[in-house]
Order: structure tokens, then sequence, then C-alpha cells
């Protein structure tokens, strides 16, 4: 096999969705920014692709992550792009979405105005994403959570409406502040130890006042984009009112990134400055944000806003990760290590089982909305026979939701449970059962209704104005739900995945 | 106390201005300004990092540049969508 220099790949997965944004802007005719968008997303396969088939497997030589220097000039000075095997999964994670969701947006955006401004901002949206979960420098990283910022409200604000609008405004302003708290924390940390490489962080990062400040102010900043209960009130409406594609790619990898960023503060850059106490108190709200997401799911009317409810769960899930890092006295320092590698291992998995879950039921409930113009829940009765893959769609992507085998997100709650158990933090499975129950109920009041015969139904409406999707829309999302399935099968490939580079 | 401290003292105290800015005022465009106080607050924090040693450090001069450039666009981005916003609530006037 020829020798290729795999961290020479990295800038590229940036590059491309760039130059894809701005030959969107140039040629914008229809079939030209379809064909740059498919020609963008089949890079990005190659290239990711060719990175993970060259990545050191665990057990033989890794022990450091791949990184690339930008024009040759090294950290503090410098920028580099850095890649372990947490960040491979969250990058092949998003190639792949994309991949689907480009495909998808071909057909979504086919006969609306809006597609001109769309592609330009969608390929600029995955640079930012790519560029995050690439980045090794903590002042790079606030660039790419704007760029991210920026054009995730350009995208929720392209339905025009005023709804849509007032969604975006409230969006941007929550990024912008969380960017700033993160900024500050920014500064307190270049003042503290001159530098803003993650490595150089992680090595010189000490327990100090300042170092506790800085976290606080990372963490508030991060959680108020990652949505967590309390600060999740701007994302139901913003993930509600955007376009199918884009409420898609918002839930299942936009608040992931800042998670994302969550877990490299907490795990690494600023480990010496966690304590037990903060650990908990991310876990106990994330273990509210599930129940909460769960009963507003429930009592949501509309098929989108319960969607995007649903999100506010899940991602109270991600934070039980924080409770799952603690030390306990009797326990040794590699027995902490291999701790907190299942629980990562477990959250990871998670990321990706909502991922693909998310995006498959924001796929089908955007077909619903496409062909009824509504998506009022009460009014979706009998629809399973006129959109039946769009509702098989959802009941599969529910399934793993809820956390039904064989699905992927079965196995993402198992292996949570099964740290929670290991840790004796019992409470947690109350929480994560509970949570699955309350998903279940969610997801079969809309199933429920949409296989009532419509005769049977008193004030059903007819779908008189029902127009008739392309067959490649409810396949795009299809294909996710069975992603979730495929997954389920397939535990081991992610979890040797996030081992790489993760060791000490 | 050293001028780099005092600067970094109330730029703190600025952000802390601007966010009491975003939280307690309802009207949204003077959140839009509470926020931009809230930048300045965090650019002269970075400034006064830049002043502490004994030749002027050129990164956070590099990086407040990069900063303005994003509270610009995320200014302009949030003004016009309440210009638009306001638009869509008046129709009568436009007309």
């Amino acid at each position: 096999m020829p020798v290729i220099d795999v961290a020479s790949l990295l800038p590229l997965l940036i590059a491309i969705p760039l130059v894809g944004a701005i030959f969107s802007v140039l040629l914008s005719t229809k079939y030209a920014q379809v064909l740059i968008g498919l020609l963008s997303a089949l890079a990005l396969v190659l290239v990711i692709g060719l990175i993970l088939v060259n990545l050191p497997s665990v057990g033989t030589e890794f022990t450091t992550p791949l990184r690339y220097v930008l024009a040759g000039w090294e950290a503090p000075l410098g920028i580099a792009l850095s890649l372990d095997g947490f960040s491979a999964l969250l990058l092949s994670l998003t190639v792949f979405l994309v991949t689907v969701l480009t495909f998808y947006s071909a057909f979504y955006f086919a006969a609306s105005p809006a597609r001109v401004r769309f592609w330009p901002l969608w390929w600029l949206l995955v640079a930012g994403i790519n560029a995050l979960f690439l980045s090794a420098d903590i002042f790079n990283v606030y660039v790419t959570l704007e760029i991210i910022g920026l054009a995730a409200v350009a995208l929720v604000a392209l339905s025009g409406n005023k709804a849509g609008l007032t969604a975006a405004l409230r969006y941007l302003l929550v990024g912008l502040l969380g960017s700033l708290c993160y900024l500050l924390a920014v500064a307190l940390l270049y003042h503290v130890y001159g530098t803003l490489d993650f490595a150089q962080l992680a090595a010189k990062a000490e327990s100090n006042p300042l170092s506790w400040a800085a976290l606080a102010l990372i963490t508030v900043g991060l959680v108020l984009k990652t949505a967590l209960v309390p600060l999740h009130f701007w994302l139901p409406h913003a993930h509600g009112s955007a376009p199918a594609p884009v409420s898609a790619i918002l839930s299942a990898l936009v608040v992931k990134a800042s998670f994302y960023l969550l877990v490299r503060f907490w795990m690494e850059i600023l480990a010496p400055a966690v304590t037990n106490e903060a650990l908990m108190l991310l876990g106990i709200l994330g273990g509210a944000a599930i129940l909460w997401g769960c009963v507003q799911a429930l009592r949501a009317k509309r098929l989108k806003l319960m969607v995007a409810y649903s999100t506010v769960a899940q991602i109270g899930y991600l934070f039980l990760l924080f409770p799952l890092l603690m030390s306990t006295e009797e326990a040794s320092a590699s027995q902490l290590a291999a701790q907190q590698q299942s629980a990562l291992a477990a959250v990871s998995y998670f990321i990706v089982a909502h991922a693909c879950a998310k995006a498959a039921m924001f796929i089908a409930a955007g077909n619903i909305i496409h062909s009824l113009g509504h998506d009022d829940i009460a009014k979706l009765q009998g629809m399973a026979k006129y959109m039946p893959l769009s509702l098989f769609t959802f009941a599969i992507a529910g399934g793993s939701l809820i956390g039904l085998p064989p699905s992927a997100g079965f196995i993402a709650k198992w292996l949570l449970l099964n740290v929670a158990i290991d840790t004796h933090q019992w409470w947690w499975v109350v929480i994560i059962l509970t949570g699955g129950l309350l998903a279940a109920l969610a997801i079969f009041r809309v199933l429920d209704l949409a296989f009532i015969k419509p005769e049977q139904a008193s004030d059903h409406v007819a779908p008189d104005s029902w127009q008739k999707v392309p067959v490649a829309m409810p396949a795009s999302g299809l294909a996710l739900a069975l992603c979730t399935m495929a997954l389920g099968f397939n535990a081991d490939l992610i979890i040797d995945l996030i081992a790489i580079g993760g060791g000490e | 106390m050293t001028q780099a401290l005092l600067y970094g003292v109330f730029g703190i105290a600025l952000f802390g201005i601007g966010l009491f800015g975003v939280l307690a005022i309802a009207h949204v465009v003077k959140k839009i300004l509470a926020i931009n106080i809230c930048g300045v607050g965090v650019f002269m924090v970075f400034i006064a990092n830049a002043s502490s040693g004994a030749a002027p450090d050129f990164v956070p001069h590099a990086m407040v540049l990069t900063g303005i450039v994003v509270a610009v666009a995320g200014t302009a981005m949030a003004l016009s969508l309440v210009v638009r916003i306001n638009a869509l609530e008046k129709p009568e006037e436009d007309a």
C-alpha cells in the first residue's frame, strides 16, 4: 500500500465544503447547485474514507492523534488540526448525514425559490462543523462556532415567515451570547497559560480559580448552545420552524458540535479543574432534560415541535456522561480510565444513534408537511394509507429513540445502563427507563392516529390538497432509519473507533 | 494594581453589564446593543492580556480583530432580522 500522509488530508474536509459554498453562489442555476452539492458530498465521502482506512488501528500503534500544522507554523503561534477516534467518529457521522441530506435537499428544494440561498449556506454550515471537529486550537474553535451559528441562523430564517424569523433571531442572540461567554474564557485561559493549543493547554492546566472561572464560562456558553435544560428555550422553535433538511442537521449535528467541545474541555483540556460536584450537577440537569423534554414532546401539537422536544430529551441522555466520569476512592487510575472510556463509548454511540434516528424523523415530518402543507398532529389521522414509507420511517426511527431492540438506540441505552450500574449510580437507570417509556408514549400517540382509518375518525380532514412527493424523499429518510437498525448489529465498529488515540 | 489588570477587571465588569442587559431588557434592539457591550468587555480583556508582558503580544490583537469581524457580522444579521420581522408585523405601513 502506498504510504500517504493521512494528516495532510485533514484540511480537505474543510476546503471541500467551502469550495462547494463558493461555487453554489457563482453557479446558481438549479442543476448546477445540485451537481455541485452531489460532487462535494462525493468528495467528502472519498476523503473521509481514505482517512478512516489509513487510521492506525487499536492495539497496534495507537498513541497520538493525527495532527496537521497549518502552513507549517507550530503552536503556540500557528493553528493545528487534529483527529482522534472521537472526532473521527463525529466527522464520519457528519459526512454520512450530509451526503444523505444533500440528496434529500435536491428534491426538497426542487421547486422552491429558497434553494438559491439554501445551498451556499448549507455548505458553509458543513465547513464549520467539520472545522470544529478538526480544530485543536481554542480560539479557532470560537471562529468555527460562529460560522456554524451564523450559517444555521440564516438557514432557520429561510422559511421567511414571522415564526421562522423570530425563532432565527432568538437563536442568533442565544448563539452570540454563548460564543461570547466562551470567548471570555479563551481570554482568561490565554492570560493564565499563554497558549491556545488543546494539547499544550492540557499539559499546563491546573486547578486554580481562573481555570474554574474559565471552565464555568465555557460550560455556560456551550450548554446554552447545546440547549440543555434549563437553557433549552430557544431550541424547539428554531428546530421546529426550519426547513426539514435544516432541522435534521441542526438536531443531528449542530447541537452535538457544542457537546463535543464540552467533552473535550471536561475530559481533556481542563480535566484538572473538574470536580465531582460539578460533574454531578451536569448529570442532574441531564436527567431533568430527559423528563422535561419527554413531557413536552407528549404535549406538543405540531409534529415537528414534538420531534424537536424529543431532541431536548435526547440531549439530556448525552449529559449523563458527566456523572459517569466521577472518580471514587477505591478505584485505581487505570480502572477510572477504563470507566471513563466506556462512558465515552456509550455516549458516542448515543450521538450516532440519535443523529441517524432524528434526521430520519425530521425527513419523515418534512415529507408530511410537503404533501399536506401542515403538521398538526391531530389532523394526521389515517395518514399511514397515503404516506406509508414516511410513516414507516417515523416508526423505525421512533423505535430507536425509545430504545427498542435491535436498534442502535437500544445498544446505546444498554451501554449507558451498564456504566451506570458499574459505578453504583442506580438512579440514572430509573431516569433512563422512564425516559424511554415517555418517549414511547409520544411516538405511539402519532402512530396511533396515523393508522386510524379516516372514515372512523370523526373530524378528519380529507387531504384534498395532498401532493405526492418524489419517492427519493421518503427513501432517503428510510435509508437513515434502516441505518439505525444496521448500527444495532455492528456496535463493535464504533466502540473500536472511539478507542483510537484516546488512551494515555 | 497595574494598568493591564485594571483594563482586565473593567473588561470583565463591562461583560457583566452587557450580560445583565441581555437578560433584563426585553427590547430586542437594546438586547443586540447589550450583546455588543459584552463583546467590547471581552475584547478589553484580550487587550489587557496583550500588554501584560514587556513587549506587546500580537496574538491577542489578531484575536480581537477576528472577534470584531464576527461581532459586526452577527450584529448586522440580527438587525436585518429585526427589520424583516417588523416589516411583517406592520404590512399596512409598507403598502
